[in-house]
Protein backbone atom coordinates (compact mmCIF):
# COMPACT_ATOMS: atom_id res chain seq x y z
CA UNK A 1 0.00 0.00 0.00
CA UNK A 2 1.48 3.45 -1.11
CA UNK A 3 -0.96 5.67 0.60
CA UNK A 4 0.15 5.67 4.68
CA UNK A 5 -2.51 7.09 5.68
CA UNK A 6 -4.63 4.36 4.85
CA UNK A 7 -1.94 2.15 6.15
CA UNK A 8 -2.37 4.09 9.54
CA UNK A 9 -6.78 3.50 9.25
CA UNK A 10 -6.00 -0.15 8.73
CA UNK A 11 -3.93 -0.59 11.30
CA UNK A 12 -6.33 0.57 13.62
CA UNK A 13 -8.96 -1.35 12.25
CA UNK A 14 -6.77 -4.58 12.83
CA UNK A 15 -6.06 -3.12 16.58
CA UNK A 16 -10.04 -2.87 17.08
CA UNK A 17 -10.75 -5.97 15.57
CA UNK A 18 -8.02 -7.69 17.61
CA UNK A 19 -9.73 -6.07 20.71
CA UNK A 20 -13.47 -7.44 19.96
CA UNK A 21 -11.07 -11.09 19.53
CA UNK A 22 -10.02 -10.54 23.21
CA UNK A 23 -13.49 -9.83 24.31
CA UNK A 24 -14.72 -13.04 22.85
CA UNK A 25 -11.55 -14.50 24.67
CA UNK A 26 -13.01 -13.31 28.23
CA UNK A 27 -10.03 -10.96 28.43
CA UNK A 28 -11.91 -7.61 28.92
CA UNK A 29 -9.17 -5.99 30.57
CA UNK A 30 -6.78 -6.50 27.63
CA UNK A 31 -9.25 -5.68 25.06
CA UNK A 32 -9.73 -2.70 26.80
CA UNK A 33 -5.93 -1.47 26.58
CA UNK A 34 -5.86 -2.55 22.89
CA UNK A 35 -8.93 -0.90 21.88
CA UNK A 36 -7.66 2.86 23.82
CA UNK A 37 -4.36 2.39 23.24
CA UNK A 38 -3.91 0.50 19.60
CA UNK A 39 -7.11 1.66 18.21
CA UNK A 40 -7.13 4.98 19.88
CA UNK A 41 -3.67 6.91 21.00
CA UNK A 42 -1.52 4.67 18.96
CA UNK A 43 -3.50 5.54 15.25
CA UNK A 44 -3.74 9.38 16.44
CA UNK A 45 0.06 9.30 16.92
CA UNK A 46 1.18 7.73 13.95
CA UNK A 47 -1.64 10.52 11.91
CA UNK A 48 0.39 13.00 13.48
CA UNK A 49 3.37 11.79 12.48
CA UNK A 50 2.53 11.94 9.18
CA UNK A 51 1.41 15.42 8.94
CA UNK A 52 4.98 15.85 10.29
CA UNK A 53 6.94 13.96 7.64
CA UNK A 54 4.50 12.91 4.42
CA UNK A 55 1.64 10.57 3.89
CA UNK A 56 3.17 8.65 0.83
CA UNK A 57 6.36 6.61 1.39
CA UNK A 58 8.77 6.51 -1.32
CA UNK A 59 8.64 3.69 -4.11
CA UNK A 60 11.34 1.14 -2.89
CA UNK A 61 14.80 1.37 -5.33
CA UNK A 62 14.49 -2.29 -6.25
CA UNK A 63 13.10 -5.80 -4.81
CA UNK A 64 15.82 -7.21 -2.80
CA UNK A 65 15.77 -10.92 -2.83
CA UNK A 66 17.70 -11.37 0.22
CA UNK A 67 15.31 -9.52 2.46
CA UNK A 68 12.63 -11.34 0.59
CA UNK A 69 14.37 -15.03 1.69
CA UNK A 70 14.84 -13.66 5.16
CA UNK A 71 11.80 -12.66 5.76
CA UNK A 72 9.94 -16.02 4.72
CA UNK A 73 12.35 -17.97 7.02
CA UNK A 74 12.00 -15.57 9.73
CA UNK A 75 8.09 -16.03 9.37
CA UNK A 76 8.66 -20.29 8.85
CA UNK A 77 10.84 -21.08 11.93
CA UNK A 78 8.27 -18.39 14.08
CA UNK A 79 5.13 -21.36 12.42
CA UNK A 80 8.04 -23.95 13.30
CA UNK A 81 7.27 -22.39 16.93
CA UNK A 82 3.95 -22.44 17.18
CA UNK A 83 3.42 -25.89 16.20
CA UNK A 84 3.96 -27.56 19.64
CA UNK A 85 2.63 -25.36 21.87
CA UNK A 86 -0.70 -26.30 23.88
CA UNK A 87 -4.08 -25.77 22.55
CA UNK A 88 -6.48 -22.97 23.00
CA UNK A 89 -7.88 -23.07 26.33
CA UNK A 90 -6.23 -26.20 27.36
CA UNK A 91 -6.53 -27.07 30.62
CA UNK A 92 -2.90 -28.84 30.50
CA UNK A 93 -0.93 -25.63 29.50
CA UNK A 94 1.72 -24.76 31.80
CA UNK A 95 0.41 -21.26 32.27
CA UNK A 96 -2.94 -22.90 33.85
CA UNK A 97 -0.68 -25.49 36.05
CA UNK A 98 1.81 -23.16 37.98
CA UNK A 99 0.69 -20.70 39.78
CA UNK A 100 -2.53 -19.81 38.56
CA UNK A 101 -4.33 -21.66 40.91
CA UNK A 102 -3.39 -20.07 43.78
CA UNK A 103 -3.99 -16.55 42.94
CA UNK A 104 -7.23 -17.55 42.45
CA UNK A 105 -7.96 -19.25 45.41
CA UNK A 106 -6.60 -16.91 47.86
CA UNK A 107 -7.42 -13.49 46.08
CA UNK A 108 -11.08 -13.25 47.51
CA UNK A 109 -9.52 -13.76 51.12
CA UNK A 110 -6.14 -11.92 50.65
CA UNK A 111 -6.91 -8.95 48.18
CA UNK A 112 -10.68 -8.82 48.78
CA UNK A 113 -11.80 -7.39 45.54
CA UNK A 114 -13.87 -8.67 42.70
CA UNK A 115 -11.77 -7.78 39.70
CA UNK A 116 -8.81 -11.09 40.02
CA UNK A 117 -7.17 -8.97 37.21
CA UNK A 118 -6.70 -6.14 39.15
CA UNK A 119 -5.73 -7.90 41.89
CA UNK A 120 -2.65 -10.09 40.03
CA UNK A 121 -1.65 -6.63 38.03
CA UNK A 122 -1.24 -4.29 41.23
CA UNK A 123 -0.62 -6.43 44.46
CA UNK A 124 0.80 -9.99 43.30
CA UNK A 125 2.69 -8.64 40.48
CA UNK A 126 2.97 -4.81 41.80
CA UNK A 127 6.15 -4.89 41.28
CA UNK A 128 6.46 -5.74 37.21
CA UNK A 129 3.35 -3.04 36.95
CA UNK A 130 5.75 -0.66 38.90
CA UNK A 131 8.17 -1.61 36.29
CA UNK A 132 6.12 -0.93 33.59
CA UNK A 133 4.82 2.62 34.69
CA UNK A 134 8.39 2.77 34.69
CA UNK A 135 8.89 2.35 31.15
CA UNK A 136 5.93 4.48 30.20
CA UNK A 137 7.65 7.29 31.88
CA UNK A 138 10.99 6.52 29.99
CA UNK A 139 9.63 6.71 26.95
CA UNK A 140 7.47 10.02 27.59
CA UNK A 141 10.89 11.50 28.65
CA UNK A 142 12.96 10.06 25.50
CA UNK A 143 10.09 11.40 23.42
CA UNK A 144 10.64 14.65 24.96
CA UNK A 145 14.66 14.45 25.16
CA UNK A 146 14.53 13.71 21.08
CA UNK A 147 11.45 16.05 20.03
CA UNK A 148 10.40 18.18 22.41
CA UNK A 149 13.18 20.54 23.23
CA UNK A 150 15.04 20.86 19.72
CA UNK A 151 11.80 21.49 17.90
CA UNK A 152 11.37 24.58 20.37
CA UNK A 153 14.15 25.76 20.57
CA UNK A 154 14.46 25.74 16.59
CA UNK A 155 11.26 27.15 15.68
CA UNK A 156 12.26 30.36 15.30
CA UNK A 157 15.04 29.82 13.14
CA UNK A 158 13.50 27.26 10.80
CA UNK A 159 10.83 29.71 10.48
CA UNK A 160 13.29 32.27 9.53
CA UNK A 161 14.87 29.53 6.57
CA UNK A 162 11.43 29.17 5.68
CA UNK A 163 10.68 32.65 5.16
CA UNK A 164 13.15 33.20 2.93
CA UNK B 1 -11.19 24.89 12.60
CA UNK B 2 -14.05 27.75 13.30
CA UNK B 3 -16.27 26.80 10.42
CA UNK B 4 -17.06 23.38 12.01
CA UNK B 5 -19.97 23.58 13.85
CA UNK B 6 -21.13 20.01 13.97
CA UNK B 7 -17.37 18.85 15.61
CA UNK B 8 -17.32 21.59 17.96
CA UNK B 9 -21.26 21.20 19.54
CA UNK B 10 -20.42 17.22 19.60
CA UNK B 11 -16.90 17.47 21.04
CA UNK B 12 -18.31 19.76 23.58
CA UNK B 13 -20.67 17.48 24.61
CA UNK B 14 -19.37 13.72 24.53
CA UNK B 15 -15.33 15.48 26.32
CA UNK B 16 -17.21 15.24 29.86
CA UNK B 17 -18.40 12.24 29.40
CA UNK B 18 -15.05 11.13 28.38
CA UNK B 19 -13.22 12.46 31.24
CA UNK B 20 -16.26 11.13 33.52
CA UNK B 21 -15.71 7.61 31.87
CA UNK B 22 -12.08 7.81 32.38
CA UNK B 23 -12.59 8.52 36.18
CA UNK B 24 -15.16 5.44 36.18
CA UNK B 25 -12.56 3.41 34.97
CA UNK B 26 -10.22 4.18 37.40
CA UNK B 27 -11.83 3.88 40.21
CA UNK B 28 -14.20 1.21 39.28
CA UNK B 29 -10.92 -0.79 38.65
CA UNK B 30 -11.66 -3.19 41.39
CA UNK B 31 -14.69 -4.20 40.71
CA UNK B 32 -15.02 -4.14 36.70
CA UNK B 33 -12.50 -4.34 33.88
CA UNK B 34 -10.01 -1.10 33.91
CA UNK B 35 -7.79 0.16 35.91
CA UNK B 36 -4.77 2.87 36.24
CA UNK B 37 -3.48 2.66 32.83
CA UNK B 38 -6.86 2.46 30.34
CA UNK B 39 -8.06 5.45 32.51
CA UNK B 40 -5.04 7.24 31.74
CA UNK B 41 -5.44 6.64 28.21
CA UNK B 42 -9.30 7.70 28.41
CA UNK B 43 -8.24 10.67 29.91
CA UNK B 44 -5.49 11.85 27.99
CA UNK B 45 -7.72 11.24 25.07
CA UNK B 46 -10.51 13.47 26.18
CA UNK B 47 -8.07 16.69 26.00
CA UNK B 48 -6.63 15.27 23.07
CA UNK B 49 -9.96 15.37 21.17
CA UNK B 50 -10.42 18.62 22.75
CA UNK B 51 -7.00 19.95 21.33
CA UNK B 52 -7.88 18.39 17.71
CA UNK B 53 -10.51 20.56 16.94
CA UNK B 54 -10.07 23.47 19.45
CA UNK B 55 -6.38 23.86 18.59
CA UNK B 56 -3.52 22.35 20.56
CA UNK B 57 -2.38 26.23 22.40
CA UNK B 58 -5.95 26.17 23.40
CA UNK B 59 -4.91 23.12 25.57
CA UNK B 60 -1.66 24.27 26.82
CA UNK B 61 -3.26 27.19 28.35
CA UNK B 62 -4.86 24.48 30.37
CA UNK B 63 -2.61 21.75 30.72
CA UNK B 64 1.39 22.98 29.95
CA UNK B 65 3.74 20.94 29.13
CA UNK B 66 6.07 22.11 32.09
CA UNK B 67 3.31 20.56 34.46
CA UNK B 68 2.63 17.50 32.37
CA UNK B 69 6.35 16.52 33.34
CA UNK B 70 6.04 17.42 36.72
CA UNK B 71 3.06 15.27 37.11
CA UNK B 72 4.01 12.82 35.23
CA UNK B 73 7.13 11.99 37.72
CA UNK B 74 4.64 12.90 40.18
CA UNK B 75 2.18 9.33 38.86
CA UNK B 76 5.98 7.21 39.52
CA UNK B 77 7.11 8.98 42.64
CA UNK B 78 3.44 8.44 44.11
CA UNK B 79 3.90 4.67 43.20
CA UNK B 80 7.20 4.20 44.56
CA UNK B 81 5.92 5.98 47.84
CA UNK B 82 3.42 3.29 48.57
CA UNK B 83 6.00 0.89 48.21
CA UNK B 84 8.10 2.29 50.49
CA UNK B 85 5.32 3.11 53.08
CA UNK B 86 4.90 -0.61 53.06
CA UNK B 87 8.58 -0.77 53.77
CA UNK B 88 9.06 1.87 56.25
CA UNK B 89 5.48 0.13 57.99
CA UNK B 90 7.43 -3.36 58.43
CA UNK B 91 6.37 -4.76 55.56
CA UNK B 92 8.28 -5.79 52.16
CA UNK B 93 8.27 -3.41 49.62
CA UNK B 94 4.68 -3.10 47.95
CA UNK B 95 3.17 -4.90 50.89
CA UNK B 96 0.15 -3.31 51.01
CA UNK B 97 -1.09 -5.41 53.94
CA UNK B 98 0.69 -3.81 56.88
CA UNK B 99 -0.89 0.20 55.30
CA UNK B 100 -3.81 -0.39 56.81
CA UNK B 101 -5.53 -2.07 60.33
CA UNK B 102 -6.71 -5.15 58.55
CA UNK B 103 -4.43 -6.47 55.35
CA UNK B 104 -7.52 -6.30 53.02
CA UNK B 105 -8.10 -2.95 53.81
CA UNK B 106 -4.61 -2.20 53.38
CA UNK B 107 -4.42 -3.83 49.80
CA UNK B 108 -7.74 -1.95 48.47
CA UNK B 109 -6.03 0.96 49.81
CA UNK B 110 -2.37 0.27 48.46
CA UNK B 111 -4.18 -0.93 45.12
CA UNK B 112 -6.08 2.77 44.71
CA UNK B 113 -3.08 4.55 45.65
CA UNK B 114 -0.72 2.47 42.83
CA UNK B 115 -3.65 2.82 40.32
CA UNK B 116 -3.97 6.55 40.83
CA UNK B 117 0.04 6.74 40.19
CA UNK B 118 -0.61 4.82 36.89
CA UNK B 119 -3.34 6.84 35.28
CA UNK B 120 -1.64 10.21 36.50
CA UNK B 121 1.49 9.13 34.62
CA UNK B 122 0.22 7.43 31.45
CA UNK B 123 -2.15 10.46 31.24
CA UNK B 124 0.32 13.14 31.38
CA UNK B 125 2.95 10.87 29.30
CA UNK B 126 0.42 10.43 26.61
CA UNK B 127 -0.61 14.11 26.60
CA UNK B 128 3.43 14.92 26.69
CA UNK B 129 3.74 12.54 23.53
CA UNK B 130 0.89 13.96 21.85
CA UNK B 131 1.95 17.90 22.22
CA UNK B 132 5.76 16.67 20.99
CA UNK B 133 4.12 15.13 17.96
CA UNK B 134 1.27 17.61 17.22
CA UNK B 135 1.80 20.50 14.86
CA UNK B 136 2.28 23.87 16.75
Amino acid sequence: MRNLFSTVIMTGIFSLTSASLLVTMDAVDVAFTEAAVGAGIATLLFLSTLALTSSEHLPPTRLSFVSVILVTLTGAILIYGTIDIPKFGSGAAPVHQHIAHRFIQSSPTEIGIPNMVTSVLASYRGYDTLGETTVIFTAGIGVLLLLGRGRSANRKTSDKKRGN
Amino acid sequence: MEHHLVLRIIAKLIIPLILIFALYVQFHGDYGPGGGFQAGVIFAAGFILYALIFGVSTVRMVLPLGLLRVTAALGLMLYIGTGLAGLLLGGNFLDYNVLASAPVAGQHLGIMLIEMGVGVTVASVMMMIFYVFAKP
